[in-house]
């Protein structure tokens, strides 16, 4: 029973980050049809600037336990890194072949891991473990750090926000429409511009976002950016491209499965993931909750 | 200048140009430093998977996200034979990459070619991946992210073992790898320039018509991907002794994003490109790595140029010059 519980905690705790960053994954998919592999650099970011931030502040004698304010600030106003690559890059291939949209956020993957580089050196950097002063939770039998606890349920917010905003906002209809009819949408008098400016930008949030929760409890590499893209990619071939409900989805089968499989079978701990991915994409290529064409 | 134009156009003096350019770089290691025949070495290795990769890039239209895997699968049959199995003929270890990759692109190609576009990426990235994960994790089988040694092996059924490393890999080993360079992309361009290399492109540029008109698209695109992938496998093969360890890095996704880059900063559209962009670069990465750590922010620029501005690639740019010129 503690054991199945660890293991399952660790997982949701792992599906929560990944669940951010491809959910940033699918938004900037379904609208403007790029699949963005530098979703993971953004989180890296976000790991990187967390820790300056905290690490910052907690020396210049700010309260430790309020340390998580500024983080999640730091987070979210990092996302407006996003227009910068949109309006300088991105933009100019809307109209390629997805091919080229593919290899130009490679481009931008290879520049970030140079940026974090050049700012942070290669050795990897952690807060320090500030995390534990929110201490430990013991349930039924279990040790769980209340911090692990603080990022899910941010997680869940979120999940439960953008839900909010598809549905019930007239961004979210906007969204929507575009991602299903972008000419329709168009013609009806929507500024495509700047839908995609602040898709992008949402998209970049909730890979800097995830960056920054996840960061107290780990350590950063510079290769991390890289690392988390192929997982997010499993995420959303599983869920299905474009779909937040399979993002959700995609995110707790990948982040539990991976906890299975590192405390039981640990040589199998990736090798399960992209079986799964493949067996997904060749059974039902648009994944659980996936409803484009193939 | 009219009569410099009729002559660069004959077919005789194309064919010239290639012979001078195979005498050159043959002669390269006798007037170059030892460093710059080895980058060389590297290149051919290189250059053969890339022109196996443009069959299926540039002719039948699929971008592969995972191609360096049957790179690896190469390499590491070099690796396997040499130090396991004690098995040094170069010929052997060829053949066996050959027959492996073979079997494997055989396989994976008819579970990928049935898709297109972003779908056919994330399945090849996805395998890439796959093998990444099994060489890391099954270590004692494959020395996990420490790799395997490869060593040394006979070329022709001659031992070289008494000749000093950087001797022989820029002496025979040059010469060998050059020539197989030289051989496979004369096999390639009479592939792309037969029957069925021209059912290729009329896949990539319109499949529907194509079905058509009879071309079974798919039984097409899965010999285009097991074609690729065999060449990738002697490029692979031939890389492990030039490289001396292998690890599984060679089929870490960014890896095959690595081939990708060469083929379009060459030039997709012209059977040379990736050739062009394979040894540019290599010498570029060496010379910019020398200069500074972070040589991968300039080389995401270099792609993000390539990609929004030359999409042609290097060669692209040099053609639409002459063509200025001309008009």
């Amino acid at each position: 029973m503690e054991t199945i519980l660890n293991i399952l905690f660790s997982g949701v705790f792992n599906a929560s980050t990944l669940f951010l960053v491809a959910a940033g994954l699918q938004v900037v998919f379904g609208v403007q049809k790029v699949f963005n592999l530098a979703c993971g650099s953004f989180y890296a970011l976000g790991a990187y600037v967390g820790i300056t931030v905290v690490k910052g502040l907690v020396a210049g004698g700010f309260p430790t336990p309020l340390f998580i304010v500024p983080l999640i600030a730091a987070g979210l106003l990092l996302g407006f890194i996003g227009p910068i690559f949109e309006r300088g890059l991105i933009k100019f291939v809307y109209d390629r072949d997805e091919t080229f949209q593919l290899l130009l956020t490679f481009a931008i993957v290879m520049m970030i891991e140079d940026i974090i580089k050049f700012i942070w050196g290669t050795s990897p950097q952690t807060t320090g473990g500030v995390d534990m002063v929110y201490g430990q939770l013991k349930v039924l039998g279990t040790t769980v750090p209340v911090y692990n606890l603080i990022v899910i349920a941010c997680s869940f917010v979120i999940a439960i926000l953008i839900g909010y905003i598809l549905l019930n906002t007239k961004f979210g209809r906007i969204i929507r429409a575009t991602a299903d009819k972008k000419e329709m949408s168009e013609a009806l008098g929507i500024n495509m511009t700047m839908v995609y400016i602040k898709v992008f930008t949402l998209g970049t949030i909730l890979g800097t976002l995830g960056g920054a929760l996840v960061i107290p409890a780990t350590a950063a590499v510079s290769e991390m950016g890289v690392e988390l893209i192929v997982l997010a990619f499993a995420v959303v071939v599983i869920g299905g491209l474009g779909s937040m409900k399979g993002a959700l989805v995609g995110a707790l089968i990948v982040g539990v499965l991976k906890s299975i499989a590192i405390s039981t079978f640990p040589e199998l701990e990736m090798l399960t993931i992209y079986m799964i991915v493949i067996v997904v994409l060749v059974i039902k290529p648009q994944g659980l909750f996936g409803s484009g064409r193939v | 200048m009219r009569i410099l134009r009729e002559v660069t156009s004959l077919k005789s003096f194309r064919i010239a140009t290639l012979v001078v350019a195979a005498l050159f770089l043959v002669g390269l290691p006798l007037f170059s430093g030892e460093f710059i025949s080895y980058l060389m070495l590297t290149f051919f290795a290189y250059g053969i998977t890339v022109v196996g990769f443009n069959l299926l890039f540039g002719y039948t239209g699929l971008l592969s996200f995972g191609h360096a895997l049957f790179m690896t699968v190469g390499a590491y049959t070099a690796a396997f034979l040499t130090s396991t199995f004690s098995v040094h003929y170069m010929e052997i270890i060829l053949v066996v990459a050959v027959i492996v990759a073979s079997i494997l692109a055989a396989l994976i190609g008819a579970i990928c070619v049935r898709y297109i576009k972003i779908y056919f990426a994330m399945l090849t990235l996805a395998f890439g991946m796959l093998l990444y994960t099994f060489l890391l994790k099954f270590y004692y089988l494959t020395g996990g992210d420490e790799g395997m040694r490869v060593l040394r092996p006979y070329l022709l059924g001659f031992n070289f073992s008494e000749i000093p490393k950087m001797q022989f890999l820029t002496g025979s080993y040059y010469l060998y790898t050059f020539v197989l360079l030289a051989i496979l992309t004369f096999i390639m361009w009479k592939i792309v320039s037969s029957p069925f290399g021209l059912c290729l492109k009329a896949i990539r540029d319109n499949p529907e018509k194509a079905e058509y008109l009879g071309v079974s698209v798919r039984k097409y695109r899965w010999y285009a991907f097991v074609i690729s992938g065999a060449y990738a496998a002697i490029g692979g093969a031939l890389l492990a002794p030039a490289i001396g360890q292998v690890d599984p890095g060679l089929t870490y996704w960014t890896h095959s994003g690595t081939l990708v880059f060469m083929t379009l900063l060459g030039g997709f559209e012209n059977f040379f490109g990736p050739l062009i962009g394979g040894i540019v670069y290599i010498f570029l990465q060496d010379k910019v790595m020398s200069l500074t750590a972070y040589w991968r922010f300039i080389f995401g620029g270099i792609l993000a140029f390539i990609v929004i501005a030359a999409p042609g690639g290097i060669a692209g740019l040099v053609s639409s010059l002459v063509r200025r010129r001309k008009s």
